[in-house]
């Protein structure tokens, strides 16, 4: 039993790195850059959550919807000061730059709300579930956060299969010169990306915050970098691989932390990833790539 | 007059003149410095920061020639100063009572410490080198993250019977009553000789510039800047990829590991915790890399200089430094690197730049 209820913990924690995988994934697929600074924006989600449910009181609901609303804008925001007067520069100067913003988020949160740490209170409401007799304790949280990570999963996945604004990101992630000469708007679909990242690690923010109840400026920084390896798992650029790549980190994560060694975990994380690029470079579900002289 | 033309004829040629320029520029810091040491100008807080500079400096240096040289992002590079550090305090520990002379207790820790870091950037670099671009990025990372975490559970005791290892806690290395706990796990190092100096940071510094120049510009450095410029160009005109490729790597790990050293024997006390050899120290050191120009080990220096220079003087702001700095940042990427603001700046500065040789050609 204990056993399975280490895999449902490695699961709702997979569940979470999967959502911040997407959000790196796709915009590694459509913009070509590493958004370092996505870690810090999950961070920005908690706070935000945190002030309004806790500080003013607000709908716990209404208050994750404000979240993303700030998330979001301040995704694109960054996105159009930071990262788009860099495009076609070199790759190693966009990384630095958004190395750059993870850095002032980080700074700017340290200076607005403190370097406490606070004490998060779950945003949702609902009782354990209990099963085989009381033997088997799932969390709320737990329950929630999978069943969103597969719900927000499956909606991205229709999103680019089924509309002309998802249509238009495929089309940029594969050739984006040869998209704008068909009239797709680029500019405009790598805002959309960073809009619908940022939204997802407002959501991933919360919960991360709800299962995991701290919150200080550097929350996001390791989840973050985590997220990133299990992107790279996965290999980067693909959606599902994002998925695979979170639930496996999540599940190893935990599995390590118990049956090994608490203070090895992030080593056999990182153990993993590397095991794993070494055999298949561009991680589990990645395109090869074609060189060409 | 012959030898001041021949002079003359060696400063023109920029391979040589280039290195010169930057020794006599660190030279003429130290010089400055020391006489604003003896004559007590420099506070005790500017004092403090001589050896960390010099530490951040040849880092940055090292690094510099995997960045802007090999052409492959590193950002695990603290992994190895980590190495550094640990394997030659753990040295000057073990020795500390031996009566062995102290420089040269230290030279050889210092040894042992760049061999280990060496070692360490070799093995790392079979597997990682392998791989391009961010995987390449994102494992380094990994590595750096694995040495961090594992120093952190590593036990190493000393007593009459011997050493004692352990990875669990310092109680199950069953120590007689007489041994020492010499590696501590989380808690690290303890009580090591304060053995850094700023001249032993100068020389150390001087040395890998030192190091560094002369690998750039021997056929070695050629082919290794071929590699970063088109690898397979430079594969089918017969360059071993790997040899070099892992040759640069070992060697920058190598600079970082004596960087590692003289921060290892800067405090009494050698602990790993992310500030100081996690991924925040390896992306500070990068940081330095870019913005003193990727391949300019003597822009290396100075960013690293200016960078810690800079939140220290700009204490009078003291909560808002960071914030600053990492504004600082973003702006110096944008105005360096921004295709929009580099035609910009072509189109207003550069013309009258180019206007102005006219005339004088005229």
């Amino acid at each position: 039993m204990s056993f399975l209820s280490n895999l449902i913990n490695g699961l709702s924690l997979g569940s979470i790195y999967a959502i911040i995988a997407l959000g790196y994934t796709m915009v590694y697929g459509i913009a070509k850059m590493l958004n370092f600074a996505h870690g810090d924006v999950i961070m920005v989600g908690g706070y935000v959550v945190f002030n309004l449910m806790t500080g003013q009181g607000m709908n716990p609901l209404l208050s994750v919807i404000a979240a993303i609303i700030v998330c979001t804008v301040l995704g694109v925001v960054i996105e159009k000061i930071a990262y788009k007067p860099l495009r076609g520069a070199n790759s190693l100067a966009v990384l630095i730059t958004a190395i750059g913003v993870s850095y002032f988020l980080q700074n700017a949160a340290l200076l607005l709300f403190g370097s406490d740490v606070k004490a998060f209170v779950s945003v949702f409401n609902v009782k354990p579930f209990r099963l085989a007799g009381g033997a088997l304790t799932i969390t709320g949280v737990t329950v929630i956060t999978v069943i969103s990570c597969i719900v927000i999963m499956i909606g991205l996945m229709l999103f680019i299969k089924k509309t002309k604004s998802g249509q238009a990101m495929l089309a940029v992630s594969e050739d984006r010169a040869a998209a704008e000469l068909m009239g797709v708007n680029v500019n405009q679909t790598i805002s959309l990306t960073f809009a619908i990242g940022s939204g997802l690690a407002a959501i991933a923010g919360v919960l991360l915050c709800s299962a995991y109840p701290t919150l200080s400026p550097y929350t996001g920084a390791m989840p973050g970098i985590k997220a990133f390896t299990a992107a790279v798992f996965g290999g980067i650029g693909s959606i599902p691989g994002a998925f695979i790549g979170g639930i496996l980190l999540g599940v190893i994560e935990i599995m390590g932390k118990t049956y090994i060694s608490s203070q090895l975990a992030d080593v056999i994380v990182f153990g993993v990833l590397i095991v794993v690029l070494l055999v298949k470079p561009t991680g589990i579900l990645g395109q090869p790539i074609r060189e060409k002289v | 007059m012959a030898a001041v033309k021949k002079f003359q004829s060696i400063l023109k040629n920029k391979e040589v003149s280039r290195p010169l320029i930057t020794y006599a520029m660190v030279i003429l810091a130290y010089l400055i410095i020391q006489v604003l040491i003896s004559g007590g100008i420099l506070s005790n807080l500017l004092q403090g920061l001589l050896v960390p500079l010099c530490i951040y400096s040849i880092a940055a240096v090292g690094l510099n020639l995997c960045v802007g040289y090999l052409g492959e992002l590193s950002i695990g590079h603290a992994g190895f100063m980590c190495v550094g550090a640990f394997t030659s305090a753990f040295f000057t520990k073990c020795t500390m009572n031996s009566g062995m002379n102290e420089m040269v207790r230290f030279l050889i820790a210092l040894v042992i410490g760049i061999l280990c870091a060496a070692l360490a950037g070799y093995l790392i670099g079979i597997p990682v080198l392998r791989l391009r671009g961010d995987y390449l990025a994102i494992v380094t990372l990994a590595f750096g993250e694995i040495i961090m975490n594992l120093i952190n559970v590593v036990f190493i005791g000393r007593d009459s019977r011997g050493f004692h290892f352990s990875m669990k806690d310092s109680v199950s290395l069953n120590l007689e009553e007489d041994g020492e706990a010499i590696m501590n796990g989380a808690k690290g190092i303890m009580r090591i000789p304060h053995q850094s100096s700023f001249t032993i940071g100068i020389i150390l510094l001087l040395i890998s510039l030192f190091v560094c120049y002369q690998l750039v510009n021997s056929r070695t450095g050629r082919a290794i800047m071929a590699i970063r410029d088109n690898r397979i160009a430079a594969e089918s005109v017969g360059i071993d990829i790997t040899r070099f490729k892992l040759l640069a790597f070992t060697i920058s790990a190598a600079i970082a590991g004596a960087a590692g050293v003289l921060y290892g024997h800067n405090l009494a006390t050698l602990i790993a915790t992310p500030a100081n050899f996690g991924y925040n120290m390896s992306i500070m050191i990068l940081v330095f890399v870019i913005l003193g120009g990727m391949g300019n080990f003597r822009g290396s220096v100075i960013a690293a200089v200016v960078l810690t220079l800079l939140p220290e003087l700009l204490r009078g702001l003291s909560d808002y430094r960071m914030l600053m700095y990492s504004i600082i940042l973003i702006i110096m990427m944008l105005y360096n690197w921004s295709p929009k603001i580099i035609a910009f700046r072509e189109r207003h500065f550069r013309g009258k730049l180019h206007k102005k040789e006219e005339k004088e050609v005229a």
